[in-house]
């Protein structure tokens, strides 16, 4: 078995179109996402224009939030531009020179201040998007709905704020600017204070029942609305998310990522290169040849299988270590990744050794390999809460039985200790080496 | 027509072979044999279950029924099953360890090949890619595997199927060169005239039925017979005999 095993390496060396694919691939796609990983994320875009008039405050009371940092606040997460008109943001949204405007009325200071008046009015900012892009439409709302939020967020803040001072002038008493005279307000406390002085020091025949229920109004009011205060702050942001995290452990972004182009680049590979070599071997007429009485249907299999552990593996590796000039790699935990992508590697290649058993036609086995491996790959990265429990039960059916998802499992399980458990994604790809080689042993026969 | 037996020792027999693909008669109760030292071709129409029966002489199919009786039988397939992007070397060193590990051979590879590479004149292309040889020299190679076991018994599929006619003579050269040293052979070709010149004994199967065994000249006498009894008049050559006596038996 070891000169048919030693023979495809001899071909493969042979090949320097195929050689130099082998060895470059894993480079270029290690490039091409460790710059990526690596590379600062681009903010969107937003064209803002403000219409209000400089240096207006916005807010009421003694808490104003000033225009410079409102805006702040909007361009905190994305990148403004400053358009000089609504036409003018209009324009950077239609040529594409931003994904979205944001239109600060020129009222809407008013607006604003009009909320602590008896006849408050609806504070309002336009959005302008380019519909063309769906994709990039969803994400440009998501930014700019999270945009408002802040917004939203900090004059609810500053309004609590200044609705606080109103309370604190009511109870503790102080001066107030109305219209630019100062006015004493006495405040309910000192009030009580100044009634309780008072009673014992009315005349007898005085109705004491009166004042002593003003009093006595004034001590509740006092201590209600010292309760106010607190809820004001609280309704500014009544729910805060207390995240916790239950079930496996998620590895990072950055794990999950290496996981994901790591077993992609093997699964192509090892399918690929198992699904040709077998094909190859009965259109270059040796399969009968080697069968006849020189070696069995299943040595040639398990040669096959190990062509592909071999070469996959090791393309693997080129890949991690190119990724690993990038984003760290666990190097200490070399020997579990090691295990997972041997083991990846394997189930991948008696996957592919079915396919070309079953093609008998090296291009029959290719085209099978890219229509089979592609969709299933794809649709083993849906997330679960994606789609409804029918399509779930279905999708991980179908990723069940392809040995992609155990595979990327177990890489991000052997390269992070937060990742998932590594030994049953093992155990996964073991049980599909073993079927898929029974399915590629069955097909050899009509072979 | 009962086999022409060429000896009572034939070196590879068989026997009431029959075999169906699919439903479909290939062989019907054939009897076929070769005596050693002995060249003996294969013919008939496309589909008349020549390569068939070489593959169950050859051991690579199991017949339905009959039996086959032989020892030291190498059959060398009518496509070169060979590796195209190795050298004529590291093909032949391939197969001679696969056959070593199997037992066939007790014989070093290394020294096997060496021996190969002389027997078919190649040594001085034994580094060159077995792809950029001529079909000729493919074939010589495709031959020199089938022959690593010292078989006793050679069976060629169309060995000469895309070559020239001067690739044809250095291959009969080749082959005939074996038949010297023992070597039985049996081949199927379309070529009648390949079969008259290198065969003495001509086999005829047509519809999975094996209905003529003797020389070549024996089957122009047969044909002469059916005409002189009513049949389809024969020409002098022996193609022309070939298709006059198909015809008269209803193939």
């Amino acid at each position: 078995m070891r000169w048919l095993l030693l023979k495809d390496l001899q071909i493969l060396k042979r090949s320097p179109l195929q050689l130099t694919l082998l060895i470059l691939y894993p480079i270029v796609i290690a490039l091409l996402v460790g710059f990526a990983m690596t590379r600062e994320q681009d903010q969107t875009k937003v064209a803002l224009y403000n219409a209000m008039p400089a240096g207006e405050p916005l807010g009421f009371g003694g808490e104003e939030v000033d225009g410079n940092e409102i805006r702040d606040q909007l361009c905190g997460r994305v990148d403004c531009i400053e358009a000089d008109s609504t036409a003018d943001a209009r324009k950077m949204v239609e040529n594409g020179e931003a994904t979205a405007a944001v239109i600060v009325p020129e009222d809407l200071g008013d607006k604003i201040r009009s909320l602590a008046s008896l006849s408050p009015e609806s504070p309002e900012i336009q959005i302008i998007v380019n519909g063309s892009d769906a994709v990039e439409n969803q994400v440009t709302d998501d930014r700019i709905e999270a945009m408002l939020g802040e917004a939203n967020l900090l004059l609810a803040k500053r309004l609590s704020e200044g609705a606080k001072q109103y309370l604190d002038l009511i109870l503790k008493g102080g001066e107030f600017d109305l219209l630019g005279q100062q006015i004493e307000v006495l405040g309910l406390q000192k009030s009580e204070q100044i009634l309780k002085k008072i009673e014992p020091k009315l005349p007898p025949g005085t109705d004491k029942e009166q004042l002593q229920r003003a009093v006595r109004f004034a001590h509740l009011a006092t201590d209600n609305l010292d309760l106010a205060g607190p809820l004001l702050t609280a309704i500014t942001e009544p729910i805060k998310a207390d995240k916790v995290e239950v079930g496996d452990e998620a590895p990072s972004l950055d794990t999950f990522a290496i996981g994901v182009t790591v077993a992609f680049a093997l699964m192509f590979v090892t399918v690929l290169l198992v699904a040709g070599s077998l094909a190859l071997e009965k259109e270059e007429n040796a399969f009968t040849r080697l069968t006849a009485g020189l070696v069995g249907r299943g040595q040639i299999l398990v040669a096959k299988v190990g062509l592909g552990t071999v070469v996959g593996t090791g393309v693997a590796l080129i890949l991690l270590v190119g990724l690993g000039l990038f984003v760290g790699i666990g190097w200490g935990r070399a020997p579990l990744w090691l295990l997972a992508l041997i083991f990846g590697a394997a189930a991948f290649s008696a996957g592919g050794a079915a396919l070309g058993a079953a093609a008998r036609e090296v291009r029959a086995a290719t085209l099978a390999a890219v229509m089979v491996c592609l969709p299933v790959a794809l649709l083993s990265l849906v997330p679960d809460d994606a789609v409804g429990p029918a399509i779930e039960t279905a999708i991980n059916l179908v990723s069940a039985v392809f040995p992609f998802r155990p595979t990327l499992d177990a890489i991000t399980g052997g390269l992070e200790i937060s990742g998932p458990s590594l030994w049953l994604p093992l155990l996964h790809l073991l049980l599909l080496t073993a079927t898929y080689g029974a399915l590629a042993r069955l097909a050899l026969r009509r072979f | 027509m009962p086999p022409q037996v060429t000896g009572s020792n034939p070196a590879l027999a068989a026997r009431g072979v029959s075999k169906s693909f699919d439903g479909r008669k290939a062989l019907s109760g054939v009897d076929f044999e070769v005596g050693p030292g002995e060249v003996v071709a294969l013919i008939g129409p496309n589909g008349a279950g020549k390569t068939t029966l070489l593959s169950i002489l050859a051991g690579i199919a199991e017949p339905d029924s009959g039996e086959v009786t032989g020892d030291g039988v190498a059959w060398v397939p009518q496509q070169a099953a060979l590796y195209r992007r190795l050298s004529v070397r590291e093909n032949l060193l391939l197969f001679a360890h696969l056959q070593h590990d199997a037992g066939q051979t007790a014989e070093n590879p290394e020294q096997m090949v060496t021996r190969m590479l002389e027997l078919t004149g190649l040594a001085d292309r034994a580094g060159d890619r077995v792809g950029t040889l001529s079909g000729g020299n493919q074939q010589r190679v495709n031959i020199a595997i089938g022959l690593m076991a010292d078989p006793s018994v050679l069976l060629l599929d169309e060995p000469s199927v895309g070559l020239d006619p001067a690739q044809r003579e250095r291959l009969w050269g080749f082959v005939l060169g074996l038949v010297g040293e023992g070597t039985a052979v049996a081949f199927s070709t379309h070529d009648i005239q390949e079969a008259e010149r290198y065969a003495e004994r001509i086999v005829v199967v047509a519809e999975g039925e094996g209905i003529f065994s003797g020389t070549a000249d024996e089957l122009r006498q047969a044909v002469e017979a059916g005409a002189a009894g009513g049949g389809p008049a024969a020409a002098g050559d022996l193609e022309t005999s070939f298709l006059a006596f198909l015809r008269e038996r209803g193939h």
